[in-house]
């Protein structure tokens, strides 16, 4: 075989490959949501859900995987970019760091259930808060930080090592080399790395179910007070997020529109995620131009 | 400038330097050695460098020059394994003493790189960046120091019009005289010029070329080149650099016309290297 047949066969291949991977998705996305949508209304969107009746919605789950994310990247974005930080400017090579390093990579591997069995542990029950959206939050933080603090660390790497040496070389500390030269050329690569992890947390439900809990309490969005048990607001109480209420309508569902609501939830997921990162790249690209002086 | 770049507890230690400073020198090198590791890089150098006049260092690649020019502002210390022996003094102190404070040395003594490397930020920010950590905040006199820059790289008549498009929107010759811009911002007494031309089109070497023999007026400069026409035009004297050894220092003029050493003539040439 000349090489030219070879390397024709190769572009062949790889054509084909990315044919299965983009008809997968669009099969499946297109699946999700024709299935889905007929079942989405603003009334869906808008009605609590209901353990018994049909005609639920899902108003509070919709808003607690929002709150949860919410609280997640508040949590993980500053320790995982710290920690990338760490690894990429100050952790000198040897044998520490290469534990650390395995240390992470290891915890980016655990399964999200055995997480949730942490939590459950740790968050739940040592603290005894009980099912709170903190304890969910932080099990999501557990199981996205391996993540985050890699991709940082590749991202601030890979900024060229010349803008480095030119700020140190006008005088200037390495923490605000890092601040003024380094996380903004980085941050284009962070983002889409805390896009990713944000798409996770999202549809995360085993790691929520023995953190955050099966159940919401009646929420007043009219109350604003952080501390009350009736405040969407509040961190210390229950929340059962979309992607753990696909999970449960399905195994344990008394209601008899299971098939609506929970075709209904997938799309409305799928569609939040959707628009979430396109939200996030868009902001993003804003950012970097406003800072790089691009247009 | 004494203490500025020395912690205040340490500054009466470190000038005990016995080194007699004459007044027009600005560097003075003593058994200078630079290793990588095990490697040794230079051996024992030692040399005069005269204020307010261009200092060439010239000798093939891996002889030792770059290595040298970097340790003068310390940009060595951020290869794992660089390590120096020896002295260098400036300002009675031993720049290489472990007191000294390395961010504000580089202050006073800039370097300016071989490829251009303007930071991604606008024309402006990048002169205003290492100003505004020095602590100076007021627009205006931010803006004056923009100007004064920028007019002295000879690059204020081309961009005074877009000071705030990226800088990476400028030919490579102008983001180089923009990084020889936002160094002079600092007010720095030294400039050390990583073989600053060497990626830049004839035009615009020369326009760098003129700039540096405008610049020693006020500045001491020390410059690495590989371009033996650059060394003889602009600067006052040359050093010719082999294996991590001075083989010949003396001024431009006789290095080129009639050099001492075999070795020197054989490089200057072109026999080798």
């Amino acid at each position: 075989m000349n090489s030219k047949t070879a390397d024709r066969i190769a572009t062949g291949v790889f054509i084909t490959i990315a044919i299965i991977i983009i008809s997968i998705l669009v099969g499946l996305f297109s699946y999700i949501l024709v299935n889905g949508l007929k079942h989405v209304s603003l009334d869906f969107l808008t009605t609590p859900s209901s353990n018994v009746r049909a005609g639920g919605g899902i108003r509070d789950q919709l808003f607690n995987s929002f709150y949860i994310l919410f609280i997640t990247m508040l949590i993980a974005l500053p320790l995982g970019i710290g920690g990338g930080i760490y690894m990429a400017e100050y952790a000198k090579p040897g044998k520490i760091t290469d534990i650390i390093r395995s240390c992470i990579e290891v915890l980016a591997s655990l399964p999200s259930i055995v997480i949730g069995m942490f939590g459950l542990l740790m968050f739940v029950n040592l603290t005894g808060w009980g099912y709170t959206i903190l304890g969910g939050a932080l099990a999501l933080t557990v199981f996205n930080l391996p993540v985050i603090v890699r991709v940082s660390e590749d991202a601030i790497r890979a900024v060229p090592r010349d803008l480095k040496e030119a700020s140190l070389a006008l005088g200037i500390t390495k923490w605000h080399t890092i601040k003024t030269v380094l996380l903004p050329s980085a941050f284009p690569s962070i983002l889409t790395g805390a896009i990713l992890a944000a798409g996770r947390v999202f549809g995360e439900a085993a790691a929520l179910l023995f953190t955050a809990g099966l159940s919401t309490p009646r929420l007043d969005y009219a109350n604003w007070n952080p501390f009350s048990p009736q405040s969407p607001l509040n961190i210390f109480r229950p929340a059962e997020t979309l992607a753990v209420h696909i999970w449960s309508v399905n195994t344990q569902g008394l209601i008899p529109d299971v098939e609506e609501v929970s075709n209904g939830s997938a799309a409305v997921l799928v569609l939040s995620v959707l628009v979430f990162n396109l939200l996030a790249r868009w902001i993003g690209s804003m950012i970097h131009k406003k800072v790089t002086a691009s247009k | 400038m004494v203490t500025a770049i020395m912690d205040k507890a340490s500054a009466n230690q470190a000038v005990q330097s016995n080194s007699q400073l004459q007044n027009d020198l600005i560097l003075e090198v003593n058994n200078l050695e630079i290793f990588y590791g095990e490697k040794r890089a230079v051996n024992g150098i030692s040399m005069d460098i005269e204020k307010n006049s261009v200092t060439a260092l010239i000798g093939p690649s891996g002889c030792g020059k770059s290595t040298f020019l970097r340790s003068i502002n310390r940009m060595n210390d951020l290869i794992p394994g660089a390590r120096a022996v020896g002295e260098i003094i400036y300002e009675d102190l031993n720049i290489l003493s472990e007191q000294i404070d390395v961010v504000a040395l580089r202050k006073e003594i800039g370097m300016v790189f071989q490829k251009p490397n303007p930071f991604p930020k606008s024309i402006y920010e990048n002169i205003t960046h290492a100003l505004k950590f020095s602590g100076i905040k007021k627009k205006s006199k931010l803006d004056e120091i923009v100007e004064e820059s920028l007019k002295k790289a000879a690059l204020w008549e081309e961009v005074k019009d877009r000071l705030h498009k990226s800088a990476l929107s400028l030919s490579g010759g102008q983001q180089q005289r923009l990084c020889i811009a936002r160094t002079i911002a600092m007010k720095p007494t030294v400039m050390l010029l990583d073989e600053p031309s060497s990626a830049l089109d004839p035009i615009s070497n020369s326009k760098v070329e003129d700039l540096i023999v405008d610049l020693k007026k006020e500045y001491s400069i020390i410059i690495v080149t590989h371009n033996m026409q650059q060394a003889s035009r602009i600067s006052d004297k040359t050093a010719f650099f082999l294996s991590g050894d001075i083989i010949e220092y003396d001024y431009t003029e006789k290095i080129f016309t009639n050099p001492s050493v075999k070795k020197t003539e054989e490089y200057i040439s072109g026999r080798f290297g």
